[in-house]
């Protein structure tokens, strides 16, 4: 059971860390990207046209 | 003409019809055989239902006119709204349900005797019934009715399936039957928000993954190619709702012929996954799912698109990788390590940031049009719901705080922040959007009275007002009372003496609950004149008039 725990908690401090700081620094690059404006611009547009 | 008036049954109603006469069976057996009456009580209900289903099913089966609809009339997409329309009518029900059992425990802790003295009607059975009637069928019903509308509308394509979103609706609400009425009974597990016991929770397991499969076959199909940003909010709520009810309702029952379980955690493990669940329920239940209700009914609303649509992204996955790291944050000073204690409260602090992005992002998309909140009640009632929300995740936060968290915690201090988001975010967006839903999904023209919107927003603001400042100066008296000490170094007041104190403000909570009840009885009066009210012109009508009305 410790043995788990430690090898648990060694994933989630370097690994699991590490992948989802990269993942978000990944996901907010993409929101912001200059390239995707015209897309998201699009997009805000969804609700409001035709039926 | 017999053989063209039958139609086979397809796969779908074959399997729902098998299953229900199996559940029937197996329903019938445990309710002869139990000896807990409450139990055989909700197997009854259960055999009833599956009947009921069954011979549904099968006689639709035989209807040509239930053939399943094409989807798509002269390339328009056909929107199914029949399962919508009864989760809006369900929410409003239940809605008032629940408001009225919360008024009848508030005026229990003003005056005891309304206890009467039953166990059906005594305030630890009640509590648990105000709580799931007003979060989970109130605002279930709203979310599973604005979710399914607004994703067969960002999608332009009908609802996957025809007998699963009925089943999802319907199962749903049988769900709430059976959970409210094991509290009025004495069945509970004793997990706060998830008392149901192991069969209801095994129930609605498989009505959450229809629901699911529902959602994403209806994005799977759509003509849109970008999923607009409400949808990930919802996807977000119904993930993430399904894995902690799994997580937190990890249960083993005694026998099948009794309601009674026990769960597998234990300890402060138990404890942890109860929070990890309570905390998320708010996060992804009460926060994220309504979001989604936010992004699209104010921009509809306000015929505006949303201020940034980026902001909307960095919105919802920041909400996503914080919001479930903050239950920790109900257990400070408890036997749990204290670095997941401080864990609990960073997170929740960094959900400040998020959460003032998105209340931002909904307040500003009102740029340009403020005007609107003169002169459109309902546009009014959603906007403020968003400036609650920014308050309630401004004091959820600094409740967090351990030091804070020290004076706040076990006081009415926290059921007036819980009401705050409650009543103002929860509510208001929900009363917003079945506002908006009821014209739609009955293709009125308008509702029946934009002054009684009126009469509803005020009044139930001056109750929301009463209440949550009833309980700000209730909870932080009652805090300080239990930490005053004397110059002798002991305590200085006894417990029944803050009880005692805080009288006064249940009164007046009690109030508060009584305006916001009255606010939505008449909002039912409201609805339900527009659906039924010839007076109130359908779309149809109104359009057809518009070319007699220029010449």
């Amino acid at each position: 059971m410790a043995q788990m725990y430690q090898w648990l908690a060694s994933i989630a401090q370097s690994f699991g860390a590490i992948y989802f700081v990269a993942l978000f620094a990944l996901i907010v690059a993409y929101a912001l990207w200059p390239k995707n404006r015209a897309k998201f611009d699009r997009a805000a547009h969804v609700p409001l046209d035709r039926e | 003409m017999a053989s063209k008036a039958l139609r086979g049954l397809t796969s779908a109603e074959v399997g729902a019809a098998t299953t229900a006469a199996l559940l029937f069976f197996v329903c019938l057996i445990v309710a002869g055989m139990t000896d807990h009456s409450g139990y055989a009580f909700h197997m009854v209900i259960f055999t009833l239902a599956s009947g009921w289903a069954f011979f549904t099913v099968i006689n639709r089966g035989f209807d040509p006119e239930s053939a399943p609809p094409p989807r798509t009339i002269d390339g328009k997409p056909n929107y199914n709204m029949g399962p919508i329309k009864v989760a809006t009518i369900a929410a409003m029900g239940w809605g008032i349900a629940g408001f009225l059992v919360g008024l009848v425990i508030a005026l229990q802790l003003a005056f005891p005797a309304l206890n009467f003295d039953l166990p059906w009607t005594n305030f630890g059975r009640l509590r648990p019934l105000h709580t799931s009637a007003v979060i989970f069928a109130f605002g279930g019903n709203v979310l599973i009715a604005t979710s399914l509308y607004v994703v067969q509308r960002t999608c332009r394509a009908r609802l996957a399936g025809e007998l699963a979103p009925w089943f999802v609706v319907l199962g749903y609400n049988l769900f709430i039957v059976i959970a409210g009425t094991g509290y009025l009974l004495g069945i509970t597990q004793g997990k706060e928000y998830a008392e149901p016991e192991w069969y209801a929770d095994l129930f609605l397991t498989t009505v959450w993954v229809t629901y699911l499969l529902v959602f994403l076959g209806t994005i799977w199909r759509r003509d849109e190619p970008h999923i607009y940003v409400a949808n990930w909010f919802f996807i977000g709520f119904i993930v993430t709702i399904a894995v902690l009810h799994l997580g937190n309702n990890a249960a083993i029952p005694v026998s099948i012929l009794s309601p009674k379980s026990y769960i597998i955690w234990s300890g402060i493990q138990d404890a942890m996954f109860q929070w990890w669940y309570g905390h998320n329920a708010v996060g992804f239940f009460l926060t994220a799912g309504f979001l989604g209700i936010m992004y699209y009914f104010i921009p509809k609303r306000a015929e505006r698109p949303v201020y940034s649509y980026r902001l909307s992204i960095i919105h919802f996955w920041s909400l996503i990788f914080m919001y479930i790291w903050a239950g920790p944050h109900h257990l400070h000073y408890t036997a749990l390590p204290d670095w997941a204690q401080t864990l609990g409260m960073t997170f929740s602090i960094m959900l400040w940031m998020p959460s003032w992005g998105g209340m931002i992002n909904g307040l500003m998309t009102l740029s340009g049009a403020w005007d609107r909140l003169r002169t459109d009640p309902v546009l009014r009632m959603m906007v403020v719901s968003v400036a609650f929300y920014g308050m309630a995740t401004f004091e959820g936060p600094l409740m967090s705080i351990k030091a804070v968290n020290a004076l706040s915690h076990y006081t009415d201090w926290t059921i007036g922040h819980v009401h705050s988001g409650a009543l103002g975010w929860v509510g208001y967006i929900s009363f917003g959007a079945i506002y908006c839903l009821v014209p739609w999904l009955w293709k009125k023209e308008r509702l029946y009275s934009d002054r009684l919107v009126e009469w509803h927003f005020w009044i139930s603001t001056i109750g929301i007002v009463l209440y949550i400042s009833a309980m700000w100066v209730s909870g932080i008296m009652q805090g300080l009372m239990w930490r005053a000490y004397t110059n002798l170094g002991f305590l200085e007041y006894s417990f029944v003496e803050t009880v005692e104190a805080m009288h006064p403000y249940y009164v007046i909570r009690a109030l508060g609950g009584l305006l916001f009840l009255c606010g939505a009885l008449i909002m039912a009066y409201n609805l339900w004149r527009t659906i039924v009210d010839p007076a109130v012109r359908s779309v149809a009508v109104a359009r057809q008039s518009v070319p007699m009305a220029a010449e």
